[in-house]
């Protein structure tokens, strides 16, 4: 930390700061609008989140705690990557607590701890535009934004219905916010959606590579698209996190060994860590299940659970591959 | 049928440059009523086209349309939103290759049902009904509603194209060509298709063809272009049995007779 003076405060020079808060701003002005500007070249490659640095660089101060997870975890490379890169660059506290941070960069998850006032999160965001698959012309996405020409976006929801009997779609689920501009939420799964709603954080997306930045402010609507006859709904589990009992939260599937063992633990990892600290009884220990032949490549929305899981948690340690 | 025309075009001109794309047109277009665009390649029939659906804005000239309500608005005075939403709801254009008026990627259903979801049509089982209702009417199978049009014959794509259109109800549908690169069988049911659509549902249409005898199946008046301007004009049987203009005469007798 004693080589900051070598950079300019968070790594991005003034003047670029100026460019990003300007469109920040104009993002926040016009919920859900894609705002272009200049994104820069930074010292890792598109995809990583060049987006969502730039955004966190333009908006972090020294007093700020920064807080960073990759699919909702603390401790996976990009995430331990980019904290690191802040606190050699803005000399910041870094934290892996939700509740204590003021900015949370994310990748692909809404922290599970309700955000509060005051805290932004930020999203790096592969392709900010959501209409990208069904119309591949940038001219004609942007003139579809402007006059409010959605109907194509629920071209694809129907396609999901005569496809799969049900909106498959379960992540960057397509949201409209404030009532006005259709939005892809990144690539977090759409059972985060819900926590986007009325969320009294600040939420800002950064696409570096796509050079745009959009924003949903505090207590702004956002609403997922939906069928009258198809409503919008979340996945759901049949099983609590495999280490921690949590349920009602989004689960990641971790593969225990080659013979199909696999479990379900919380795919937000200071949730998990927090949860198990508290708990007087914590249930440790891996709870491997589906032995042999069923492997485990269910898909997170509809989890086959042969006969597991019908026990509450916290007593499942001697079941292992049956 | 009402005494008031539904489109009023008048003195329309479309220059690139110094080059005419069609000079000085006038026209009436009335409800229900069916008028060919006839000429060689190079003729203007496309531009006009163009410009009266408003994908080209013309040099000079209006071109007036009663909306719904009664209500006559300029084409070229109507902001883009307005014209765009005419274009989807109101209005309907069949393209001589369906790849340009379908997406070849998503479901026959969906392609039906995109201009409803368009309008705010949100009940995901009206709209395959009406999806499902508009294929049996232009001949395609119920079961192939979830096929993507690339597994579709040209001619099966053609008349998906017509059910996309007219699924909105619209008064007024431009065709360019609706039978271009079709062989004659397909050609002729597709034609048939046409008339009874057109007949039942009480269409306008304005058909751009270069092909005599499609302009005579469909159409009640015809009007004969060459170098951008019109040559000649009339109902379709007397331009064709009683041809005046030199180059009308000349047209006619340039049917192959088999």
């Amino acid at each position: 930390m004693t080589d900051i003076a070598t950079y300019n405060f968070a790594y991005l020079d003034e003047q670029t700061k100026r460019m990003i808060r300007r469109a920040i701003l104009k993002g926040i002005a016009i919920p859900g609008y894609q705002v272009p500007f200049a994104s820069r070249e930074m010292p890792m490659p598109y995809g990583w989140g060049t987006g969502g640095v730039q955004v966190t660089a333009s908006i972090i101060g020294p007093d700020d705690v920064l807080k960073v997870i990759d699919q909702g975890a603390d401790d996976t490379t990009n995430a331990v990557s980019i904290r690191a890169f802040f606190r050699k660059v803005a000399n910041v506290a870094v934290t892996t607590d939700t509740a204590t941070a003021t900015i949370i960069q994310t990748r692909h998850r809404i922290p599970e701890h309700p955000l509060t006032a005051g805290q932004v999160l930020v999203f790096q965001v592969p392709i900010p535009e959501p209409l990208r698959f069904l119309e591949p012309r940038e001219t004609e996405t942007r003139k579809m934004h402007a006059l409010e020409e959605y109907g194509l976006m629920h071209v694809k929801l129907y396609e999901d219905i005569a496809r799969h009997g049900r909106i498959a779609t379960t992540y960057a689920y397509p949201v409209k916010v404030e009532g006005r501009y259709v939005m892809d939420p990144s690539p977090t799964p759409k059972f985060d959606n819900p926590k986007m709603h009325r969320s009294p954080a600040l939420q800002l997306f950064g696409a570096g590579r796509e050079k745009r930045i959009y924003a949903v402010p505090p207590f702004t609507d956002v609403v997922s698209l939906d069928f009258e006859d198809h409503p919008f709904e979340v996945q759901a589990f049949d099983q609590p996190c495999a280490l921690c009992g949590a349920g009602n939260v989004y689960l990641d599937e971790v593969i225990l060994d080659d013979h199909g063992g696999h479990m379900f633990v919380c795919s937000d990892t200071d949730h998990c860590e927090k949860r198990r600290a508290d708990s007087t009884s914590p249930s440790w220990g891996g709870r491997a299940e589906g032995a042999g032949g069923e492997n485990g490549q269910s898909s997170l929305s509809s989890i086959p659970t042969p006969a597991l899981r019908a026990d509450p948690p916290h007593k499942g340690e001697g079941k292992e591959a049956e | 049928m009402t005494d008031e025309p539904l489109l009023r075009v008048s003195a329309l001109s479309k220059f690139y440059g110094s080059r005419i794309g069609c000079e000085n047109v006038t026209f009436d277009l009335w409800p229900g009523e069916v008028l060919a665009v006839v000429g060689e390649s190079g003729s203007g029939k496309t531009t006009l086209l163009n410009c009266l659906s408003t994908r080209l804005l013309p040099s000079s000239g209006t071109a007036s349309y009663r909306m719904r309500d009664g209500q006559w608005r300029e084409l070229y005075r109507m902001s883009e939103a307005e014209r765009r939403f005419l274009m989807r709801t109101d209005w309907g254009f069949v393209h001589q290759n369906p790849a340009d008026g379908l997406r070849m990627t998503v479901s026959a259903g969906a392609n039906v049902g995109e201009r409803l979801m368009a309008v705010g049509d949100r009940h995901y089982g009206k709209i395959r009904a009406t999806a499902v209702d508009w294929l049996s009417r232009v001949e395609i199978d119920e079961d192939r509603i979830d096929d993507e049009p690339r597994a579709f014959s040209g001619g099966m794509r053609q008349r998906l194209q017509i059910a996309r259109n007219l699924v909105t109800g619209p008064r007024l549908v431009f065709m360019d060509e609706p039978t271009g690169g079709l062989d004659v069988s397909v050609q002729a049911r597709l034609l048939d298709l046409l008339r009874g659509l057109v007949t039942d549902l009480g269409l306008a249409a304005i058909v751009v063809t270069h092909d005599l005898a499609v302009a005579r199946l469909l159409s009640q008046r015809m009007m004969v272009m060459k170098d951008g301007r019109v040559v000649e004009s009339g109902l379709t049987d007397r331009v064709l049995d009683d041809p005046r203009a030199p180059y009308t005469q000349l047209l006619v007798s340039s049917i192959l007779q088999v």
